[in-house]
């Protein structure tokens, strides 16, 4: 039995390998305020939302499409899928407070003991989730919430409950244990199997049949040591159902937190979504295309973090940058370029794991990858040193880049004079769109900007941060020509002069 | 031929009562820690005796010789191994017989006993019968072996076990526990009951899960609850038990061969040291089965070392230095001289040890080697002083080394290392040629460890040996003992070198 709520045909699995540049992409995006937004303290969701949106990037369009329609069917539903939720959430959490002796090995008959209590707690819980499933399964309209339904009505039926629960009051052994025996080695008993006794009615008809005389002895009541070889024996006759009964348990165990992972998610995206909704911010489910082919526009795209941040609507922006390879972004400090930068990645690791994305409308190429390469923070006493870091990092990142990639550049390798760093930047810039990588770069350097603005490439498009006149900023993008001063001119009024 | 012993070729030789006193040079030459490493982990078959009793005799030398390079054939080896673990396994079984109370669970055992034990002499034969063999030695045992195994007593022994054991192999009963209360029966084909718990949540299957089985222990504890199974047990098929009781009474306590049991401990003697030297070997260094004689001192071995010091060596991974010697016409006598620290000491023993190992049949450090048979084998090391001894220490080394020399036949040798040191110099130069003079005389063979180099040239019987120092670095010793004459120079002569203060150089620096 699968929940199947994550891939069409995979569990989802925790244990995953995930990019190797997660620390960075955390810091560069920001992305903990968001991951935090949907986890709302539990860490349990915490770990899996984050597992989710950084192996987004492993996952194709048809899992992107799967998810999207599951998502969607929650938005609906939410307190629906709140309180499946619960249902395996309560079953691990109850296990994990009564039945402290869960899980100690070595004796037998506490083994059985407990498994069977665990095994009854969890038969409720199966119970309750098949009710749940009959009650609301119509109102779901996704293939995954289909599909699980209708497994749990199939497998979880009530002659199959019923079943589990004879089960487990046999498994008391209130007429005793039936073992069979061999002779091995010096005439002692081994390989005990321990027997279902054949049921009443066919055991009357076998009297007839049956020719073996039966014997019969009994322990005296204060004998502690035939009382111990008798339990010894016990314990070697219940040792292979023991097991087996637990290892159910744990089977029954793992089914549910599985079914808590898959769905952990989804009430991660509900999280999120509540929070936008109370702010009036937009959300939609972004139209993916193949990666191969180049596709980047949308409107009114926020920067998710921001908005968290600030508790409310902030400023999206509208850009067509459909076939293009090379995004530059240039102009007013404190105008939005890094915010821009961030919203990109965001909602491009979003939309890959199958989220909704924060915009009016998204849609764009996925991507096999997704770098950051951040300015990090300046240290004016190791000009040169810092371009050997901002290098250093540069080529781990090439360790690891493929065709169509995604890599966001914020202000590099400016650790050095104009000219050098442009020459750096283009050099770089060029090879990564020769080897079909997509590329965002945030830049000050106008020599930089402009040589590939000079080039008139089809496959660039250059935006602007808004500057008004008065020096005021709009903090939107607009698509335009490098400019060779970035108003730090402004910022040096506004700090000193006012 | 009959075969008597795996260990001696002439039975009257086997009536010698091996000794269970160790030689008295043994901590000398630290023969006890080679033997006490040899016989590690085989107790049981109390080996030390063997290893303490030299032979005397060259055709019993070779011998051994023989069985030894026969079982460093790989197959051999492991089949006797084989059957010697079956024996132990034997031994064990019947130890337990003794101690049980119960008679079907001690009729069980005896059974157990006997199958393992048909089971060592058939594979034992079988595996004989299929490899070529050249050894006197294990030609005569394989005869004895194959002989044995198709006895009319063997034979119906076997046969009786085998379906005995498979008779009682056959059985299935069932035991119901209710409470206090046990029922026997047949069993009746009741379906195994974990399975259909196993097939009721497969459903929920999601690949590997904790194992929950208990590491209950294997073997009952034979209690008289179980006892009291068994004997229903036996209540529910009495034929077959019947067959059990008479077969214990029919042979238990004589079906183990007296010549077969002396053959599993004898030949451990073999296998020990086999097992012994592997190590030595996969670090590259050489055994060799030496040519062996009683009359020519005409020894020599080449790339030897001294097996309880590469012991200690090769665990501490460091490497083992090798040395060569030979003695030619009249040599008999290696003086060895030289700096401290350099392996003289090691050297020494060597020799000993070589001498001794080859007169047990033993494949001894070196490439290629011929080694004197001795009568007698004497060490004299320079003892600490005793206080209590009322006599002094230049008196008691040579009251020792008169005790040996009036032991001592020509077909003795003598290790001596470091004596008569509590003197001057004079006087020991003086009591050491007297010494060498009684030796010479004898024509013993002997190694002598000492300062007085003077030895090294008194006589066309001795030989100098020399320890050696790189000349590069003569705080680095190479502990590499060669043929050289005593000049007293060659180690002071380098450390000169070393501080420019030699004749030569002396008269460079100083300016005149």
């Amino acid at each position: 039995m699968k929940a199947f709520l994550m891939y069409k045909d995979l569990d989802f699995d925790l244990q995953q390998k995930l990019p190797w540049n997660i620390p960075t992409l955390i810091q560069d995006l920001e992305l903990n305020i968001m991951l935090n937004a949907m986890a709302l303290g539990d860490d349990f969701l915490l770990e899996v939302v984050k597992k989710t949106v950084f192996s987004g990037l492993n996952i194709g369009l048809d899992t992107i499409r799967y998810r999207q329609n599951i998502l969607k069917d929650c938005l609906k539903n939410s307190s629906i899928v709140r309180s499946l939720y619960q249902i395996p959430v309560e079953a691990m959490e109850t296990k994990k407070k009564n039945y402290w002796s869960w899980g100690i090995t070595g004796n037998p008959s506490l083994i059985l003991s407990s498994s069977v209590k665990v095994l009854q707690m969890f038969a409720n819980r199966l119970e309750k989730l098949r009710n749940i499933s009959d009650e609301h399964a119509d109102k779901f309209e996704s293939e995954g919430f289909q599909r699980l339904f209708a497994v749990l009505k199939k497998e979880l039926n009530d002659e199959y409950l019923g079943s589990i629960q004879r089960h487990l009051k046999e498994l008391e052994f209130r007429h005793g244990v039936l073992v069979s025996a061999d002779l091995g080695k010096g005439n002692e008993g081994t390989n005990y199997i321990l027997r279902k006794p054949h049921n009443k009615q066919s055991l009357a008809e076998r009297v007839f049949t049956s020719k073996s005389p039966v014997y019969r002895f009994s322990i005296e009541p204060g004998d502690i040591g035939g009382g111990q070889v008798l339990s010894e024996l016990n314990n070697r006759a219940i040792n292979l159902v023991a097991n087996a009964v637990a290892q159910s348990a744990d089977h029954i165990d793992s089914f549910f937190n599985m079914l808590r992972i898959e769905l952990a998610f989804y009430v991660g995206c509900l999280n999120l979504y509540e929070q936008l909704l109370k702010m009036g911010e937009p959300i939609t489910f972004p139209l993916p295309v193949a990666a191969n082919e180049r596709r980047h526009s949308f409107s009114e795209l926020y920067d998710i973090c921001l908005a968290l941040t600030m508790k409310q609507k902030v400023v999206g922006n509208d850009v067509n940058a459909d076939n293009k390879d090379l995004v530059i972004i240039t102009g007013a400090n404190q105008g939005g370029k890094s915010t821009f930068l961030r919203s990109i990645g965001l909602a491009q690791l979003m939309m890959q794991c199958g989220m909704f994305v924060p915009a009016k409308s998204f849609s764009a190429n996925i991507c096999n990858g997704i770098f950051t390469h951040f300015k990090r923070e300046e240290d004016i006493n190791m000009k040169s040193g810092k371009l050997d870091e901002e290098l250093k990092r540069m080529s781990e990142i090439v360790d690891h880049l493929a065709t169509n990639s995604l890599l966001l550049f914020n202000e590099s390798f400016a650790a050095t004079n104009e000219r050098e760093g442009s020459e750096i930047a283009r050099q770089i810039t060029s090879g990564l769109l020769d080897k079909g990588i997509k590329v965002f770069f945030v830049t000050h350097q106008y020599e930089f900007a402009h040589s590939f603005y000079a080039r008139k490439m089809g496959n660039a498009i250059f935006l602007r941060a808004e500057r008004r006149d008065d020096g005021t900023r709009t903090f939107k993008l607009v698509e335009g020509e490098p400019l060779q001063t970035s108003y730090g001119e402004d910022l040096y009024k506004r700090i000193f002069l006012i | 031929m009959t075969f008597k012993t795996i260990l001696f070729n002439k039975v009257d030789d086997s009536s010698k009562e091996a000794t269970s006193e160790m030689p008295a040079f043994f901590v000398d030459l630290n023969l006890n820690q080679i033997i006490d490493a040899v016989v590690a982990g085989k107790q049981e078959y109390d080996l030390k005796p063997f290893f303490f009793s030299p032979l005397n005799d060259e055709n019993t030398v070779r011998y051994r010789q023989e069985i030894m390079q026969e079982l460093e054939n790989n197959t051999l080896l492991e089949n006797i191994k084989s059957f010697a673990e079956k024996m132990i396994l034997v031994r064990r079984y019947l130890t337990l017989v003794d101690k049980l109370d119960f008679k079907n669970f001690r009729e069980g055992w005896f059974l157990e006993a006997a199958e393992v034990y048909c089971e060592a002499i058939t594979g034992l034969a079988n595996d004989l019968i299929q490899t070529t063999l050249n050894s006197q030695g294990f030609l005569a045992f394989r005869d004895y072996i194959t002989n044995y195994a198709n006895l009319a007593s063997f034979k119906p022994f076997l046969v009786e076990t085998k379906t005995l054991k498979a008779a009682l192999s056959n059985i299935k009963y069932s035991v119901i526990i209710n409470g206090r209360t046990v029922k026997v029966r047949k069993y009746d084909g009741e379906t195994d009951y974990s399975v259909e718990i196993e097939q009721t949540f497969e459903k929920f299957k999601q690949g590997a899960v904790k194992d929950y089985r208990a590491k209950l222990y294997e073997g009952s504890v034979m209690s008289y609850v179980e006892a009291q199974i068994l004997d229903f047990v036996s209540k529910l098929y009495p034929d077959i038990f019947t067959n059990l009781d008479n077969f214990y009474a029919q042979y238990h306590n004589h079906f183990l061969d007296e010549t077969v049991r002396i053959f599993d401990r004898e030949i451990q003697f073999y296998i020990a040291y086999l097992e012994f030297i592997v190590k030595f070997k996969r670090a590259g260094l050489n055994f060799c089965y030496p040519q062996i004689s009683s009359i020519s001192k005409e020894i020599y071995d080449y790339e030897g070392f001294d097996l309880a010091l590469a012991n200690k060596l090769i665990t501490e991974n460091s490497s083992v230095v090798c040395n060569d010697f030979y003695l030619r016409d009249k040599e008999r006598i290696f003086v060895v001289s030289g700096p401290n620290q350099g392996g003289k000491t090691t050297f020494a023993r060597t020799f000993g040890q070589l001498h001794y190992l080859s007169s047990l049949g033993c494949p001894v450090p070196g490439r290629e080697g011929r080694l004197f048979l001795f009568d007698k084998l004497f060490t004299h090391f320079e003892k600490v002083e005793n206080i209590k001894d009322l006599r002094g220490k230049l008196e008691d080394d040579l009251v020792r080394i008169y005790d040996i020399l009036s032991q001592a036949t020509p077909n003795s040798i003598i290790i001596i290392n470091e004596i008569l040191t509590s003197t001057t110099l004079k006087d020991a130069v003086f009591l050491s040629k007297k010494v060498v003079e009684k030796i010479i005389q004898l024509d013993l063979l002997s190694i002598w460890v000492t300062f007085v180099e003077e030895l090294a040239s008194c006589s066309e019987k001795t030989v100098s040996m020399v320890s050696t120092v790189d000349p590069e670095n003569p705080a680095l010793r190479t502990f590499k003992i060669v043929r050289k004459p005593a000049d007293g120079l060659s180690y002071a002569i380098t450390i000169a070198e070393k501080y420019r203060v030699t004749y030569k150089s002396l008269k460079e620096r100083i300016q005149s």
